[in-house]
C-alpha cells in the first residue's frame, strides 16, 4: 500500500511549507517579475490601448530604452522614468531579453 | 475548457510524483494537480484565478463571486464626472470561464474552516479547496461614524464599492441645483485608493464648471496630507480656481457625526456642515469573509507573507488586495492585480513542491484632475527581509510639468485602465 508514505509526506510538507515562508528560489521566474507590466502595457507586452506594445521589439531597442528611463534621459518620459530606477541593471536586461521574446 | 479526461490524465501522470501538497487525499483525487478556491472576482481574485491557469491549466480554479458582472472603482469617478457611461466600467466572467476554464459559482462566502480546508457559501454549499484566495476588497466599517449605517447609506452614498452606491450618487449629483454645496467625507488611512476621494472630487468639479458652475465642493478630511496632494492642489486652483475647499484634521475635518437625513455631517470641535449633496467614505476594514476565515488582525486587515501573500496566520489561506497588509504598496486595483500574479506563481509553485520565485512589483496610481489633466504616482516594491519595501526612486508627476506631460498623463490613464482590463477580465475596449 501506498497509503502510508504519501500521508507522511504529505504531514511533512505542509509543516514544511508553512514554516518556511519567505524562502525563495535562487533563480527567480522572469514570468513574476515581467507580470507587473502587463497592467500598462498589456499581457505579455500586448497593449490593448494608449500605451506602447513592448511584445517583440527588438532587445536592444528595450534595453537601450529601459537605459535610458533609469538614467533620467529618455525623451517624454513620464511614470516609466521614476519605475525604471526601481530595478537593477540585470533586472532591466531580463525584462528587455523576456519582452524581445514574446 | 478542461474536461474529465483531461484531468484523469494529468491525474495520472502527476498525482503521485508531485509531493508538496497539504490537502486530504479525497480532494487531491478530485482536483487533478490541485484545487484552489479563489473567493472575489476584482483586480486581485480574477488575476489570481487566470494567472493559476495560465500557469498550469490541470489546477481545478473555483471563482466564488456574488455578482455576475464586476464593476471597478477605478474610473468609477469617470462615470461620477459624466466622462463614462457605467456599463464602460463593467466586466463579465466570460474570458475566464471560457477562455480558461475556470469554474464560477456565483454566491456569497459565507465561512471557512481553515483545518478542515472548507468554504461554506451563503446557500449551504460547501467547497473543498487546497489552496483558498480571498480577495474580497473592503467593507464598510458601519457606526464608526455616529450615525453612518447602512440604512444612511442608502440616504448619502459611500459609492465606495462601485455598483448601486456609485449610481445613486451620480442621480443626487445629476439632481443638484446650481449653486448647491457638495461635501465629500474622506476617512484616515488606510482605505482602499488612496488618492481616490481626490480624483473624485476633481471630476465632479468638471461636471459642476460646466453644468452647475455656481456650487461649492467642501471635502472634510480625517488626514493632515494625502496621496499627490501638492499636485491636486496646483491642479484644482488651475483648473476650477476656488470650487474645492479641503479642510484638513487640523482645521475640525474629522467627521464624526452624519446625519443623513438632514444631509448633515459634525466635525470633532461640533462644526455642522450642511449639504445638498453629501458622498461620506467611511472607515474600511477587510472583507467580512477575511474576518469569518480568521486572517485579519486587531486592525482588521490581513496580514500575509509578502513572497507568497499566504496569511500570516492560517496555512493555506492567500489574501490579496485591498483585504491584505501590503503596505508601502497601496490598497489599488494595480496592486491587487500584481500581488494575484505573484500569489498564483507562488501557489502553482507550491503544487510544483518548489519554491516561489522571487517578487517584485511596480504600482501606478493615475488621477484625472480633469478630462486632459492626468498625474500620477508611480514605484516599485520588493520584499527585503520579509517585508514589503520601496525599491530605489519613483515618486509622482513632476510639479513643474506642462500642459503636454498632464495631457499625455491623461491618455496614459486610460490605456492603463484598458491594459488591465485586458490583463484581468479579457475585456476588450
Amino acid at each position: 500500500m501506498r497509503t502510508q508514505p504519501i500521508m507522511a509526506a504529505l504531514f511533512a510538507a505542509s509543516v514544511i511549507g508553512f514554516g518556511l515562508a519567505g524562502a525563495v528560489k535562487a533563480d527567480s521566474d522572469i514570468t513574476v517579475l515581467a507580470g507587473t507590466c502587463y497592467n500598462c502595457h498589456g499581457t505579455e507586452g500586448r497593449s490593448p490601448g494608449s500605451i506602447p506594445s513592448i511584445a517583440g521589439q527588438p532587445y536592444a531597442v528595450l534595453l537601450a530604452q529601459l537605459q535610458a528611463f533609469k538614467a533620467g534621459e529618455a525623451r517624454n518620459a513620464t511614470v516609466m522614468s521614476r519605475l525604471a530606477t526601481g530595478y537593477t541593471d540585470e533586472e532591466l536586461e531580463a525584462l528587455a531579453r523576456y519582452f524581445s521574446e514574446q | 475548457m478542461i474536461t474529465r479526461r483531461k484531468i484523469l490524465k494529468s491525474l495520472g501522470a502527476t498525482a503521485l510524483a508531485v509531493p508538496a501538497l497539504s490537502m486530504p487525499l479525497v480532494a487531491r483525487a478530485q482536483g487533478a494537480a490541485g484545487r484552489v478556491v479563489v473567493v472575489g472576482g476584482g483586480f486581485g481574485g480574477a488575476t489570481a484565478a487566470k494567472y493559476i491557469k495560465r500557469r498550469n491549466p490541470d489546477i481545478a480554479v473555483t471563482l466564488v463571486e456574488a455578482n455576475s458582472r464586476f464593476y471597478t472603482c477605478p474610473f468609477s469617478n469617470l462615470y461620477l464626472g459624466g466622462l463614462r457611461d457605467f456599463e464602460s466600467i463593467g466586466h463579465s466572467y466570460d474570458e475566464l470561464t471560457g477562455d480558461y476554464g475556470v469554474e464560477l459559482v456565483t454566491g456569497w462566502a459565507q465561512d471557512v474552516d481553515g483545518d478542515a480546508h472548507t468554504l461554506t457559501l451563503a446557500s449551504g454549499d460547501v467547497l473543498e479547496y487546497d489552496k483558498l484566495v480571498l480577495s474580497p476588497g473592503i467593507d464598510i466599517r458601519w457606526g464608526a461614524i455616529e450615525g453612518y449605517d447602512e440604512a444612511a447609506a442608502e440616504l448619502v452614498p459611500h459609492a465606495w464599492k462601485a455598483g448601486p452606491q456609485t449610481r445613486l450618487l451620480r442621480e443626487q449629483l445629476e439632481a443638484m441645483e446650481d449653486g448647491g454645496t457638495f461635501i465629500l467625507s474622506a476617512p484616515d488611512n488606510p482605505f482602499r485608493c488612496p488618492p481616490g476621494p481626490y480624483e473624485r472630487v476633481s471630476l465632479i468639479a468638471n461636471y459642476f464648471k460646466t453644468n452647475k458652475p455656481n456650487s461649492k465642493i467642501i471635502i472634510l478630511d480625517a488626514k493632515d496630507n494625502f496621496s499627490k496632494q501638492g499636485l491636486f492642489q496646483a491642479g484644482w486652483e488651475a483648473l476650477y480656481g476656488d470650487m474645492i475647499e479641503w479642510v484638513s484634521l487640523s482645521n475640525d475635518g474629522r467627521v464624526v457625526r452624519v446625519d443623513a437625513e438632514a444631509r448633515e455631517v459634525e466635525t470633532e470641535f461640533g462644526v455642522i456642515h450642511k449639504a445638498d449633496v453629501l458622498n461620506v467614505v467611511p472607515p474600511q476594514k477587510a472583507g467580512a469573509i477575511a474576518d469569518a476565515a480568521g486572517v485579519t488582525n486587531e486592525g482588521g486587515w490581513a496580514p500575509v507573507d509578502p513572497v507568497t501573500f499566504e496569511s500570516r496566520l492560517v496555512p493555506d489561506i492567500h489574501v490579496i488586495g485591498d483585504a491584505s497588509v501590503a503596505a508601502p504598496m497601496p490598497k489599488s486595483g494595480f496592486s491587487a492585480n500584481a500581488q494575484g500574479k505573484v500569489a498564483a506563481a507562488a501557489i502553482v509553485a507550491a503544487f510544483a513542491g518548489e519554491e516561489p520565485s522571487e517578487p517584485s512589483w511596480a504600482n501606478t496610481c493615475y488621477s484625472l484632475i480633469g478630462p486632459e489633466y492626468g498625474i500620477s504616482v508611480a514605484n516599485v516594491y520588493k520584499v527585503v527581509d520579509g517585508e514589503v519595501v520601496v525599491a530605489d526612486g519613483g515618486g509622482v508627476s513632476p510639479a513643474d510639468a506642462d500642459a503636454e506631460f498632464r495631457r499625455r498623463e491623461a491618455v496614459y490613464a486610460e490605456g492603463w485602465y484598458d491594459a488591465i482590463a485586458n490583463d484581468t477580465w479579457g475585456t476588450v475596449a
